[in-house]
């Protein structure tokens, strides 16, 4: 089986995000990159995948170069090669354009079954999933909590507000994953290692054969025109317990809709 | 010359990010309870961290030596239990076989060990002394039919008696050499056998969540193929064994010595006192700065000593000057770590309260702080004044 995992490197949610002042774009240089981090639980899906039924794994990133560093880490984890679309051209894409370049790359290096993430940690629009399965015309199962693959029929269980649905597509087939789904393995030293030799294709726009207008903030169908820093976080609220504080505590926790 | 290579930097990101991950959530607890690390060890074994420094061939991981010391410095950053898990399986029970054992024990003992579903341990000390070996030296072996007859006792030895403890090397006196003095070898005991008891835990000041046992042996036997490598070898296998020890005791040590600053610059951050966070106070920064001095200065010299270990020189000096320094910069940041906290330093819920505790028995295994200084006084020639 052919497995490629999208993996997105984003700023570490741990140091400060912020966005550039001239176009208002995510600052890359600004917080140190890190993977995704369900994609590193797509990459472990699909090295489970792999170990099960044999195949390869190909990384699949759009990124600037610096996303190299992620790239190293998911081969680190086993992942056997990887493919780094990285072109000046791309930045600012939105979801349209990055589903446009990665689907077109897809296109361009086979695959059987396609894993992500379901949400970035930076943009969070949970789309792409989505749209690549649309754009490449193949199977969408989305937040699966669990994979099986047998033959050609893959089977997931989709995440619900009720418990789960079970979806059966066939391959090929584009795959979102939650975190439940299973426990990312760290990389041995044998991995790093070895992800040094293991290959790695750049491919710019040119090469990736992307349409100079479909790519890039120019072709962004939506802008981001201002941008504020979050307010403060409040002050807490004191629940004084006077023999009815667990009424209190669920009448504030249901004001706030979390009950 | 001290920037890490993409590859040791990855590794040593990777054990930095499974300690906050994986061991710091839990640790305290463990320790509270005095409880081994098993989950731990078994994800730390996963990673290969038990083979770092093991060829492939083996079932290691085909790195080195300051692959295994980078992985302890970023344990000890977040607890030094489960770092000294770590050093004492491999530097002390894996590594000796590696060095000196036999192709079979090679081959019957490391890719086990190597994977960290077994752990080695390797008694050297005795309730007699440990400082002036063979001196405090009591625990025999003796040749009959084919068998080595082991007696004797060996102190406060790591690793010794957990649930997936598998083999103790043990130093014995096995006979006297021509000029009369003791004839040392190390043998190779399996757990379970008969004649070897280990006893129950100690009650230990720190290291709570390590296992560290007395061992008897009264009558024990095991095969005459169990002595490791040559016969009366044990006294420089174990010198050599130690060296390499010191470095990597030494980098346990600047993994705590940075825990402590690591810990003081989150809080200094949000405790006030007299209108402002206490880091606003000079008196605060300067302790910080001086802890950061500490571990930095440590850190370059376990660097060097390691350097000099893998390019094959002689390192003995350095690693002794290393394990000093470290330690003391540990004991020292521990200390001033846990007059920043004030009260709350002196809890068990705080992190610094363990490092506290953990601190000064690395003035004193593998060496106290008085025989390093005899070892670098040896080697500027004052030995023999
Ligand atoms: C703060 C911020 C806000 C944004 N807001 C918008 C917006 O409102 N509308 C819009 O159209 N665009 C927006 N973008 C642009 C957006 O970052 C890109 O379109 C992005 O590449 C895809 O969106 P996502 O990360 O939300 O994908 P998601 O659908 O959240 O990500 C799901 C998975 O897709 C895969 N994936 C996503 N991006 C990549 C990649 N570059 N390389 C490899 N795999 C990838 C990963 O597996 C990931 O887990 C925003 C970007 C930022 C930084
Ligand atoms: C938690 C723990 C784990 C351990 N794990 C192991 C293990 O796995 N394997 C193992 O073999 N051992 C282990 N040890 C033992 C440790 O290595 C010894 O405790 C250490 O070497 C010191 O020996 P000692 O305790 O006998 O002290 P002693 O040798 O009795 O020393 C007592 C004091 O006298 C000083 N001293 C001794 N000689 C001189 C001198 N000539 N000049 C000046 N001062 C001197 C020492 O520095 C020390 O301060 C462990 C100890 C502990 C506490």
């Amino acid at each position: 089986m052919n497995i490629v995992v999208c993996v997105k490197q984003v700023p570490d949610t741990a140091t400060e995000r912020k966005l550039r002042s001239d176009d208002n774009t995510l600052d890359r240089d600004a917080a140190d990159g890190v993977v995704n981090e369900l994609d590193e639980y797509a990459v472990e899906e699909a090295l489970r995948l792999k170990e099960a039924h044999g195949g390869e794994v190909t990384v699949l990133t759009m990124g600037p170069d610096k996303a190299a560093d992620t790239i190293r880490k998911a081969l680190a984890m086993g992942a056997d090669k990887a493919v780094h679309l990285v072109d000046d051209a791309l930045h600012g894409s939105d979801a349209l354009s990055t589903s446009y370049a990665m689907a077109q790359t897809l296109k361009k290096i086979g695959f059987d079954l396609v894993i992500l993430g379901s949400e970035s940690t930076d943009a969070r629009t949970g789309v792409l999933a989505a749209m690549l399965a649309e754009r490449l015309g193949v199977a969408q199962l989305t937040l699966a909590n669990k994979v099986e693959v047998e033959g050609s029929a893959v089977t997931i269980q989709r995440v619900t507000d009720y418990g789960y649905d079970k979806v059966q597509g066939s391959l090929p087939a584009v795959i979102s994953v939650v975190e439940k789904i299973n426990e990312p393995r760290y990389p041995s030293f044998k991995g790093i290692m070895a992800a040094k030799k293991k290959p790695v294709q750049k491919l710019g726009a040119a090469e990736a054969e992307l349409a100079a207008d479909q790519i890039g903030l120019g072709a962004a169908w939506s802008e981001v025109t201002e941008a504020a820093a979050a307010p403060p976080r409040a002050a807490g609220t004191v629940v004084k317990d006077e023999g009815d504080g667990g009424v209190k505590t669920a009448d504030f926790l249901s004001s706030k809709k979390f009950i | 010359m001290h920037r890490l290579s993409d590859e040791y930097e990855a590794l040593r990101k990777t054990v930095e990010e499974f300690a906050r991950e994986v061991v710091a959530p839990v640790i305290g607890d463990l320790y509270e309870r005095g409880e081994f690390p098993y989950a731990i060890v078994r994800q730390m074994g996963e990673m290969g961290l038990f083979g770092l420094p093991i060829p492939e061939e083996y079932g290691g991981m085909g790195g080195d030596y300051f692959a295994l010391c980078l992985a302890l410095e970023e344990l000890a950053r977040v607890d030094s239990s489960v770092s000294i898990t770590l050093e004492a399986a491999v530097s002390l029970g894996a590594m000796p076989i590696y060095r000196f054992g036999t192709p079979e024990q090679r081959e019957k003992w490391l890719p086990e060990l190597a994977s960290g579903r077994m752990l080695g341990a390797f008694g050297l000390t005795e309730p007699g002394g440990g400082s002036d070996v063979p001196g405090g030296m009591r625990t025999t072996a003796t040749l009959d039919g084919g068998e080595w007859v082991i007696n004797g006792t060996k102190a406060f030895i790591t690793n010794s008696g957990t649930d997936i403890t598998g083999v103790v090397g043990v130093a014995a006196i096995t006979g006297r050499t021509e000029s009369g003095k003791p004839e040392i070898s190390t043998i190779l005991v399996p757990s379970g056998t008969p004649g070897f008891t280990v006893s129950k835990k100690y009650s230990k000041v720190g290291w709570s969540a390590s296992d560290t046992r007395e061992l008897s042996f009264s009558d024990c036997r095991v095969p005459e193929a169990n002595l490791l490598g040559e016969r009366g070898r044990g006294y420089a296998q174990f010198l050599q064994t130690l060296d390499e020890g010191r470095v990597a005791i030494a980098a346990l040590s600047v993994g705590l010595a940075q825990g402590c600053v690591d810990e003081c610059l989150k809080y200094v951050r949000e405790r006030r006192a007299f209108g402002h966070p206490i880091g606003h106070y000079q008196a605060i920064q300067f302790k910080i700065a001086d802890m950061e001095v500490r571990a930095h200065t440590a850190r370059l010299a376990y660097y060097h000593a390691a350097e000099k270990m893998l390019a094959g020189e002689p390192f003995k000096k350095e690693a002794a000057i290393a394990k000093l320094v470290s330690s003391n910069a540990a004991m020292d940041n521990a200390r001033d770590a846990t007059q920043v906290f004030g009260g709350y330093g002196f809890m068990n819920e705080y992190p610094v309260g363990r490092f506290y505790r953990d601190a000064k028995i690395l003035e004193i295994g593998e060496g106290t702080s008085e025989v390093q200084r005899m070892l670098i006084a040896r080697q500027l020639g004052l030995a023999d004044l």
